[in-house]
């Protein structure tokens, strides 16, 4: 046995994943889903329908002439009901339709693709007009899969790392749907004329790495490797993830096109599986509800159930709720209310219980030096915090503050619990602001 | 409908804390204190004693004048204790006292609150001790006598009679010399434990270690003479480790630890004092803002070690 790729530094909280031996269920059809017109990195959509429109399962009803955007479509069949400001489980506030379903279910299907068949155009029109972005980041999947001009992506490589406590939803995923993994990976190689794909997948999921092997096995694909990966936190993160396994950096300030890869999510290729094969667009993907919920599960939901909906499907909370958070344990967002809609990027709704959401007391820097011990990136974090709370944006580019991933491993390791990786990501934003 | 927390990420800290890792030091300390006690007798378990009350107390009284909360984190607790393990077994309680006093207040409170001296406060009590009390600052009492035998130290027996101990002495520590810095074995029991629970840095006092071995070897010097006596140890794996006052990279550490082994060499080899390790530190710790400033990791995407940023070069990146 080969032995697991990993990277420098980073870290080894304590991982949870109850929900790891949990087969996907399917989650009860809402009766409202509220589809959000920004549900990706990029400019929101805009509305294709009004109110008091009938609108089927999959069709499109929201959509934006610019590249960098993905359309959105109904995941239920039902009537338009409102169309008005909604909060988005990412922060901020964005236009929403909200559809009340009929009960019916009723499905507009795009045609299914042939891949062998099919133009690299073809392929990315289809990705695009499915309304796919990435699983896990939620960049729009076909602006990323179109390089800009003489850049040659020889690499592939599938992130089934998931090293976020907690979350099992692509661990679930790989388990369930590896062929269309595989097939959805080798459509994106298609786009992207690579010669060669990796799919890694942390050592703490040896079941998946064995399917995943088995099911490259039997596609017969010599291109396509499955790489084992240690357990480590961010072993996920895109630029960590292609260190680990081509030993290659993104440059500082560069972009993966440089050093010839793309990383997309393995339920992101299911999604393009869905897609071309299918004629499905991206209306619903597998979300890992789980922490302080009586039955933790992972869930097919349909985008736009709300996360109460969700919580509730589970039994409700199990005591004392303090947070809710969409996403795991490290990166995850707090939602101020439980209504929030389930947007394409929502891999997990994780509840903690009031005794986990005691916020720690923060005390002044002692310099024990834990944050730079487990930096991946190899950054003084605590003194680009400081620098930055005090507004000295110069000398935090000194101290390299844009390399920053925001990976959190800093504060998570901090003694004196100073929210570091937020301090920093206060110096990046306004560095980026004064440059416009 | 319940009420909601909302904070940012991380949702889960690691389980240390100032606290956790101060208490740990001061367990670390008890070997080579048990021993120290053991060894010269009650007075110097009074001297710690003193030591210690006198510099909470006077954390107490500073952070209070400063109008700053007092927060019981035990670094008042270790410097207090350091201080103690570094003094003479019979001096006097109120020099030692006086020495934790200047400490706390001029070496820590006087740069605010934990976190922003310069110089380790510990052994900027214990310079100024040397200075103003010469003669007690360097009256020894032979072990286990528990009476007010006078003795010299190994180091010092060494530079003024060319007298050497047997290394089975110094590694346990029955000869003469400040309270806890005798038994090099009951320090590294305690440096251990700290490396063990990750708390210190293991490089740190080894490349410290290291340098005087291998510099007092080409020197043509007892190298393993040279690594036991004086507080080498205690200086290696509780002082120059300290968080506050040495550099926070692991890069760094090494040059702090490189460059306080070369003072500690040429102090005992050609300055006025038998031990150097003191100073060695000090010294160190007055670099330390400057190695802070050079001596960075390589940053991830960038291609090379940088470990030196000239201003030069920096325009021609710009």
């Amino acid at each position: 046995m080969l032995k697991s790729k990993s990277f420098r530094a980073g870290i080894h909280p304590p991982s949870s994943k109850i929900t790891a031996g949990k087969p996907i269920e399917r989650a009860k059809i809402p009766p409202f889903a509220t589809i959000l017109l920004l549900q990706h990195a990029g400019s929101p959509c805009k509305p294709l329908v009004k109110e008091g429109d009938e609108v089927k399962t999959g069709q499109k009803i929201g959509d934006s002439n610019s590249f960098v955007s993905a359309p959105v479509h109904s995941s239920i069949s039902g009537v338009v009901r409102e169309i008005s400001t909604q909060q988005s489980p990412m922060g901020r506030e964005v236009q929403g339709i909200i559809i009340e379903s009929d009960g019916r279910d009723e499905w507009v299907r795009m045609n299914g693709i042939a891949p062998e068949t099919a133009s690299r155009e073809e392929l990315l029109g289809r990705i695009r007009e499915a309304g796919i972005v990435g699983l896990g980041g939620g960049y729009p999947t076909h602006a990323k899969l179109s390089p800009r001009e003489g850049k040659e992506i020889e690499t592939l490589i599938l992130n089934g790392a998931e090293c976020e406590s907690y979350v099992t939803a692509d661990h679930r995923t790989m388990l369930e749907h590896n062929e269309k993994i595989i097939k959805g990976m080798k459509i994106i190689m298609k786009v992207l004329d690579a010669e060669k794909g990796f799919i890694g997948i942390e050592d703490n999921k040896m079941d998946a790495i064995k399917k995943m092997r088995e099911a490259v096995e039997r596609e017969g694909d010599k291109r396509i490797e499955v790489i084992s990966l240690k357990t480590k936190y961010p072993q996920g993160e895109a630029g960590i993830l292609v260190k680990a396994v081509l030993d290659r950096e993104k440059p500082s300030g560069g972009h993966f096109y440089d050093i010839g890869v793309i990383v997309q999510n393995v339920s992101t290729a299911k999604a393009i599986y869905d897609a071309i094969y299918e004629g499905i667009p991206l209306i619903e993907r597998v979300v890992t509800v789980t922490g302080d919920v009586k039955e933790p599960k992972n869930l097919l939901v349909r985008i736009g159930t709300p996360f109460r909906d969700l919580i509730e499907e589970c039994g409700g909370f199990r005591g004392e709720v303090g947070k809710i958070l969409k996403g795991g344990l490290m990166g995850g967002i707090a939602q101020w209310k439980e209504d929030v809609p389930t947007i394409k990027g929502t891999n997990c709704i994780l509840v903690l219980g009031s005794e986990k959401s005691r916020l720690p007391e923060e005390r002044s820097c002692i310099r024990c030096g834990r944050c730079v011990e487990v930096c991946p990136i190899g950054l003084i974090p605590t003194i680009l915090g400081k620098l930055a709370f005090e507004r000295r944006f110069e000398e935090c580019q000194d101290y390299n503050i844009l390399d920053c991933i925001g990976c959190g491993s800093c504060t998570y390791v901090c003694p004196s619990k100073i929210p570091i990786v937020q301090l920093i990501k206060y110096g990046k934003e306004e560095i980026r602001r004064e440059a416009g | 409908m319940p009420e909601l927390i909302v904070s940012p990420f991380p949702h889960i800290r690691d389980d240390v804390s100032i606290e956790k890792i101060m208490y740990s030091v001061i367990i670390a300390l008890i070997p080579p204190t048990a021993c120290g006690v053991y060894l010269f007798g009650v007075h110097a378990f009074y001297v710690i004693i003193t030591c210690i009350l006198s510099a909470v107390a006077t954390e107490y009284v500073a952070l209070r004048l400063m109008g700053r909360t007092f927060v019981m984190d035990g670094s008042a607790v270790i410097t207090g204790l350091l201080l103690a393990l570094c003094l003479p077994p019979r001096l006097p309680l109120w020099i030692a006292a006086i020495g934790a006093v200047f400490a706390i207040a001029f070496a820590k409170c006087a740069f605010g609150v934990l976190g922003y001296n310069i110089f380790n406060p510990a052994l900027s009590g214990r310079a100024f001790l040397t200075i103003s009390w010469p003669v007690e600052m360097t009256t020894w009492t032979k072990p286990l006598t528990y009476d007010a035998v006078t003795t010299a130290t190994p180091l010092g027996l060494l530079k003024m009679q060319q007298i050497t101990t047997p290394h089975i002495n110094l590694a346990l520590g029955n000869i003469g010399g400040c309270i806890g810095e005798t038994s090099a074995i009951a320090i590294l029991i305690g440096g251990v434990f700290l490396i063990a629970k990750r708390y210190i840095d293991w490089r740190t006092p080894l490349a410290y270690i290291a340098t005087v071995g291998i510099l007092m070897l080409l020197l043509g010097q007892d190298p393993i003479f040279h690594i036991l006596a004086g507080g080498l140890f205690l200086g290696a794996f509780f002082m120059a480790t300290d968080y506050v006052t040495t550099p926070i990279t692991s890069e760094g550490r090494i040059i702090f630890s490189i460059g306080a082994g070369v003072i500690v060499v040429v102090i005992r080899l050609i300055g006025g004092y038998p031990e150097g390790v003191m100073f060695s530190i000090l010294l160190m710790n007055a670099f330390t803002p400057l190695i802070d400033r050079h001596v960075k990791p390589r940053v991830f995407g960038v291609k090379r070690k940088r470990f030196f940023i000239l201003p030069a070069e920096k325009e021609v990146e710009k």
